[in-house]
């Protein structure tokens, strides 16, 4: 992370400097991997794909691998380096920023479990509403990471209030679906699924915004107070069916 | 450049009743050569303070003002104020004598005196005339090297020479010396950095014990130790003070550059 109060300052220690690097490139890494893991789970829920589905079940414990090695430099780093100030909020922030992305893998891979089970029932509309919420938390996390590249608080600040578009579509799907299983109860588990799927979404746009919080911690000093835009995301009002 | 920079102080609003020493203004010159610019600091009562910085930064300097160890170097010359407890130290009223039992100093390489632990103890005492009694003395004697942390280890023995303990015996020794004359103010110029880990730590220990009583200030080489034993600490660059506050907010979010690539071994 290139926080911005360091300038171009390099530590009198090299291999200090790289150790922080290189925890720098797991995080990304970390963060290109569970990307392509949301958009895989993804794709296989529109396209009806179960190999692809297995696929990202298979490739999560390339992510929990990832996490541990973020998790076991940092223990170094904090063990050996004795860490101060910005380096201090940098490394204690990658584990956060791990946890995050660790959780964010996971429901990937919840995503591709129930894909094999949606897979198994006729296709049903709200699918493509569903691919339009993953590609929005799938920009933001693309920017999340982007801002911790270039320890990019305005960034950061943007991402985070960016989750309400999230919470939106959400809300609206959580309507769909309860719409489609009124209409039909043959919809309600394969409508169910895809509820939990839809929610797994929103809580990984959740985690984009806790990475950014972490992240303006990080590069700022400063936390984020809880003034992020939200809408509820519980379902209170009552869904009429549909007259016949 | 003699004018005042910009000090960056921490925002907690320090009442005058919580502040044993107030610096103001202070400059300290060496012949022609300036070594401390206008530096203005509020030592807390019954707090730590540490000194931090690199070396020649003028944290050591500063520390000697306050109990005015400066005034034995003929060409060394401090201008501004430091108050004691509102009174100016720099007054030519002041006795010097009677000013260094008030702010005690512990120095980097432990110097008690060739004398018995029990005369290195008593030696203050008797000369302030504290005490004069042998069982006068003998009260404060142990109840100093209690304090200090060393009774325990040297109880049997206090007549043997001081200079036979150990160097971390001999450290809490000299604290004990310092405090035998009831101190408001204990001075410390790296007083670990002759110490191993473990004596290190019995002197930690000991300075926080100490700071019930004391208004404690602590020069360090070691960012660490500053962090683990005060509660504020002031950063020194080129003869400046250009940061001072909450230890654990300079050590996690420094606001000034200058202490940011000091405490973080980067190129300043």
């Amino acid at each position: 992370m290139n926080t911005s109060e360091n300038g171009d300052n390099k530590h009198i220690v090299s291999s200090y400097a790289q150790e922080l690097e290189r925890l720098d490139n797991l995080i990304l890494e970390m963060g290109g991997r569970v990307e392509a893991q949301l958009s895989a789970a993804m794709e296989a829920i529109v396209q009806r794909n179960s190999e692809k589905a297995k696929l990202v079940i298979e490739a999560d414990v390339e992510i929990d691998r990832l996490e541990s090695q973020i998790n076991e430099l940092t223990i170094n780093l904090l063990a050996l380096r004795q860490p101060m100030a910005s380096d201090l909020r940098r490394i204690v922030s990658a584990i956060k920023i791990a946890g995050d992305l660790e959780r964010f893998g996971d429901y990937s891979k919840n995503m591709a479990k129930r894909t094999l089970v949606i897979n198994s029932a006729p296709a049903i509309r709200p699918v493509f509403g569903i691919a339009r919420m993953s590609e929005r938390v799938q920009g933001m996390l693309d920017n999340v990471l982007e801002a911790h590249v270039n320890g990019d608080v305005e960034k950061a600040k943007r991402v985070w209030s960016s989750d309400e578009e999230v919470d939106d579509a959400y809300n609206s799907l959580f309507r769909e679906l309860l719409t489609y299983m009124m209409e039909d109860p043959r919809n309600i588990t394969v409508a169910t699924h895809l509820l939990f799927v839809a929610k797994n979404i929103e809580r990984m746009g959740d985690l984009v915004t806790n990475i950014a919080e972490t992240i303006h911690y990080a590069v700022s000093a400063v936390v984020l107070d809880d003034e992020r835009p939200k809408r509820s995301t519980v379902e209170t009002e009552e869904v009429v069916a549909p007259a016949d | 450049m003699s004018t005042a920079e910009t000090v960056i102080h921490d925002a907690d609003q320090i009442s005058d009743d919580q502040v044993a020493v107030t610096a103001r203004d202070v400059c300290v010159y060496y012949g022609q050569k300036q070594a401390l610019f206008n530096v203005g600091l509020d030592v807390k009562k019954n707090e730590v303070t540490a000194l931090i910085g690199p070396s020649g930064c003028g944290k050591s300097t500063f520390l000697r003002c306050i109990n005015r160890m400066n005034d034995v170097i003929d060409e060394c010359r401090v201008t501004g104020t430091i108050e004691l407890e509102g009174n100016d130290i720099y007054d030519p009223s002041v006795d010097v004598v009677q000013l260094r039992s008030r702010i005690g100093m512990v120095f980097q390489k432990p110097n008690p005196f060739p004398k018995s632990i029990f005369d290195n103890v008593a030696y203050g005492p008797r000369i302030h005339g504290i005490a004069t009694r042998r069982d006068e003395l003998e009260v404060i004697v142990r109840e100093s090297l209690d304090r200090a942390g060393l009774l325990k280890e040297v109880e049997d023995r206090l007549d043997e020479p001081g200079t036979g303990l150990s160097g971390g015996q001999q450290q809490r020794l000299c604290i004990a010396r310092a405090i035998a004359v009831r101190p408001e103010v204990i001075l410390m110029d790296e007083p670990c950095s002759a110490l191993d880990p473990i004596a290190t730590a019995r002197i930690e220990e000991l300075i926080d014990d100490l700071r019930q009583n004391y208004t404690i200030a602590i020069v360090t080489h070691s960012m660490q130790q500053a962090a683990r034993v005060s509660q504020r600490t002031a950063f020194f660059h080129l003869g400046n003070l250009v940061e001072v506050g909450p230890t654990k907010d300079i050590f996690t979010a420094p606001k000034d550059k200058r202490t940011e690539d000091y405490i973080t071994g980067r190129f300043g």
